[in-house]
């Protein structure tokens, strides 16, 4: 929707350390207009992302080396960083999960299971307020 | 009695004159001193004599004295006397004693010649006259002189008598003695006629002319009862009662009335009464009567007081004793006899009855000694504890007696009373009082100990809930591991399904579009499986709190309306809801009551193929409850299965080939989430009648 010719596709990177899923919502957003970037762990996704520096990050929460909240928080805390969008993910629908990665700095929280329509729309929601905010 | 003592005999001059002279200077009237003088004249020389003088007022002159000459002879005389011309009228004014013939008087009164001698202040007209029957001529000495001394001594005396009435009269001296004599003393004739009553008989028997009706009358009528006492007993000496009346207070007298007949020298005999007033002792007879009543009274009252006091000390069940100041027994009360006196019969117990009651005599003699001592002189009150035996048992008995010095007015020791208290109860009491505080505290010591159990108990439990609550929580986190595995892959298979029917890869067949399909519901029933018992879980697990905050249900039932429009929809059902006026807005958990409506609707709608679903909304004032109702035209409940179906993973047919979808876990979270909000989900269907579900819950929810 706010993908205009001149402009390149936004970068989506996608942090799952399972990697069906982790394909399966890239194999979607691709099909949906996005370029997309993976990472398997906190970690990777910390480097992919003051590598590539993607307008939104998916973050799955369980992950290993480094969880999803840990790399959020560092995430929020680099300039180079903070001003991306992450959208959390996450299969653990007990209370308490949304209110740790709100305090770590998520913009979003997504409950799995997502499909991947749902997930897309939640993307270009953010891309729209990131837009939204930068133009002001 | 008007009578003068006799006279001494007249033979030596100077000594009779003496007499006379110091007679007349006694007399008191001239009555008297006119009979003394007669008398004297008619002694000494035996002659007839007589003194003529003036009568009351202006009438005719009476004889004062005479002596040797009857009445008519004195009437004579008097006559003569006062006839003007007569020769005995000339000496009123010719002074001198001159001797005349028998024949100057008519009637020959004096036959051998006589002497008028006038009598009275030498130089005034003469009071009176002195006729002595001797011859003439010469006038005799004693004459003479008696003349020259008596004349105006009488003539004196006839002045002051003429200031009050005269007649024939006691002497004024014993008149004066009569008078000052407190009982009445009368002089009457042998009839009663009055001649003289003192001071206190006129009181009772005259009245002068002007005295009141009433004294008049009471005189009278003691007149009267005077005379008729004085006739009965004749004129011997005689004593006799007398009632009269008081003139002035009206009031009973009694008198003893002591009459002696008096025989006067020169005419008829005469009565003196004489009245004692016997009221007065009547009275005091009387008084003493009712004193000595009194006394009986009073005696009378004191034995009955002491009776009564006597009762009273009996019924005190406390022993009491009196003694006198030395400690001799005064009196006892029956509960101190049966201790300390000796029976009045041989009881059975005999010897040994004996022995005790002496021992307990012996016990109280030296208690009393100890009060009577020098040592306690000062002391009133004496108390000290023995221990007696009863008598007739021989049970000994704990008392406490308590001695009291009685005082008397001068603070002189009158008696001792002695008040004795059986201890045996107070010993008892102490004594059950020592038992119960054993008890208590071999009580105390088991409740201590069953305390202490009960705490090693309470900690026990306690580590067991903690153990429980650990275990509990690994089955939480188990299960919620558990959902997080189930989710990873059921997250791939919904996720790639939905990109396969989205044409992700490509068209597809119409079977292999089919078999997606039914791939994707059965995922999604799954998921719906495994997010139900997350539910469950979390209720459980305590780890679904309460989200407290103000909201209005209208909001509420347009949010579930719209999201549960799709299904709504392809159901083709209607559906319509109805809410009270006025619905206040409410404090509760607006998520649980929003998922709790959402459940009863979606179930209303998937158990219901024709007919609609009415939602309703009601607010009970009374009880501060809100009630949303889902009412279906459904296939309804039997009876039997309202209850089961609250149950877990419970629906009336749980066959594995029943006819309708969904867990089964529906009504088990809607009854625990109401029970969470405080309200309840009731049911109320029959089989083909539809089936109404109303959540209850408060208005305003209190945070548990």
């Amino acid at each position: 929707m706010t993908n205009t010719p001149e402009k390149p596709k936004p970068l989506v990177l996608v942090v799952d350390d399972y990697q069906d899923a982790r394909e399966m919502y890239a194999e979607y957003l691709e099909f949906s207009g996005f370029r997309v970037a993976e990472a398997k762990n906190g970690q990777e996704a910390l480097d992919k992302a003051f590598e590539l520096v993607p307008d939104v990050i998916l973050m799955d929460l369980s992950l290993p080396v480094m969880d999803g909240w840990e790399a959020t928080r560092r995430l929020k805390g680099d300039s180079r960083t903070k001003g991306i969008p992450v959208v959390a993910l996450t299969g653990h629908a007990l209370k308490g999960h949304s209110e740790d990665a709100n305090e770590a700095g998520c913009d979003a929280y997504v409950t799995k299971p997502c499909l991947p329509d749902a997930l897309v729309d939640q993307v270009k929601k953010m891309i729209a307020r990131r837009e939204a905010a930068s133009a002001r | 009695m008007a009578s003068p003592a006799p006279l001494p005999p007249a033979e030596a001059d100077p000594g009779a004159r003496l007499v006379l002279a110091e007679h007349l200077l006694a007399c008191e009237s001239a009555v008297a001193c006119a009979r003394a003088v007669v008398e004297w004249l008619a002694r000494r020389h035996g002659a007839p004599a007589a003194c003529l003088g003036p009568g009351d007022g202006a009438a005719a002159s009476v004889c004062l004295a005479s002596e040797g000459l009857t009445v008519a002879q004195q009437a004579s005389l008097t006559r003569a006397w006062d006839a003007p011309g007569s020769p005995l009228a000339a000496f009123r004014t010719r002074p001198g004693a001159r001797g005349l013939a028998a024949d100057a008087l008519e009637g020959a009164v004096m036959p051998g010649g006589f002497f008028a001698v006038p009598l009275g202040r030498s130089g005034a007209p003469a009071a009176a006259l002195l006729v002595v029957g001797l011859p003439g001529p010469t006038v005799p000495e004693d004459v003479a002189w008696v003349a020259s001394s008596a004349g105006p001594l009488l003539a004196r005396q006839l002045a002051s008598d003429a200031r009050g009435p005269r007649r024939p009269e006691p002497d004024r001296l014993l008149r004066r003695v009569i008078n000052a004599v407190s009982d009445p003393v009368l002089l009457t004739d042998t009839e009663g006629t009055l001649l003289f009553a003192n001071g206190r008989a006129e009181g009772l028997l005259v009245a002068g002319p002007d005295a009141s009706p009433g004294r008049m009358r009471a005189v009278e009528l003691n007149q009267r009862l005077f005379r008729e006492t004085l006739a009965q007993g004749g004129t011997a000496v005689h004593r006799r009662e007398v009632p009269l009346v008081d003139p002035l207070e009206g009031m009973d007298l009694l008198f003893e009335l002591v009459t002696t007949p008096v025989l006067a020298p020169d005419g008829p005999s005469v009565v003196v009464s004489v009245l004692r007033n016997l009221t007065d002792l009547g009275r005091a007879t009387q008084a003493l009567g009712e004193s000595y009543r009194q006394l009986r009274a009073t005696e009378r009252e004191a034995r009955s007081e002491r009776h009564r006091l006597d009762r009273v000390l009996d019924s005190v069940a406390d022993p009491i004793i009196l003694t006198d100041p030395t400690g001799g027994m005064v009196m006892m009360n029956d509960p101190a006899e049966r201790l300390f006196a000796l029976p009045r019969e041989e009881g059975p117990s005999g010897e040994a009855h004996l022995r005790r009651v002496r021992a307990n005599d012996a016990l109280f003699a030296s208690f009393l000694a100890n009060l009577l001592g020098p040592v306690n002189a000062g002391v009133s009150r004496w108390k000290s504890q023995l221990t007696l035996d009863d008598p007739s048992t021989g049970a000994p008995v704990p008392m406490e007696a308590m001695a009291n010095k009685v005082l008397g007015d001068g603070g002189e020791l009158t008696g001792i009373v002695t008040v004795f208290h059986d201890r045996t109860e107070v010993l008892e009491r102490a004594r059950l009082l020592e038992r119960v505080k054993e008890v208590s505290s071999e009580l105390e010591a088991r409740v201590q100990s069953a305390t202490a159990e009960l705490a090693e108990q309470n900690e026990l439990l306690r580590r067991q809930a903690i153990q429980l609550e650990q275990a509990s929580a690994a089955k939480s986190q188990f299960l919620a591991n558990m959902s997080h595995e189930f989710r990873t892959p059921l997250n791939a298979i919904l996720g790639y399904t939905n990109m396969l029917l989205q044409g992700v890869s490509g068209e597809m067949t119409p079977p292999q579009r089919r078999n997606l399909t039914r791939i994707d519901s059965n995922g999604r029933h799954l998921l719906e499986v495994i997010n139900e018992i997350l539910d469950i879980t979390r209720i459980e697990a305590g780890r679904m709190p309460l989200h407290l905050s103000d909201f209005g249900i209208p909001e509420l039932l347009q949010e579930v309306m719209a999201e549960m429009d799709p299904i709504i929809a392809r159901s083709k059902l209607t559906v319509e809801t109805q809410l009270d006026e006025g619905l206040p807005g409410v404090w509760s958990d607006r998520q649980k009551v929003k998922q709790i409506v959402l459940n009863l609707l979606s179930n209303a709608l998937k158990f219901t193929h024709e007919g609609g679903v009415h939602v309703a909304v009601e607010y009970q004032n009374a009880t501060g409850t809100v009630a949303i109702s889902v009412k279906d035209t459904g296939i309804g409940i039997d009876v039997s299965n309202q209850e089961k179906i609250f149950e877990d993973f419970q629906q009336v047919d749980s066959s594995p080939t029943r006819a309708y979808g969904g867990t089964g876990l529906g009504l088990s979270i809607c009854r625990r989430l109401a029970a969470m909000l405080g309200g309840r989900v009731s049911l109320l269907s029959a089989p083909g009648q539809g089936s109404t579900f109303t959540l209850h819950f408060p208005r305003r929810a209190r945070r548990t």
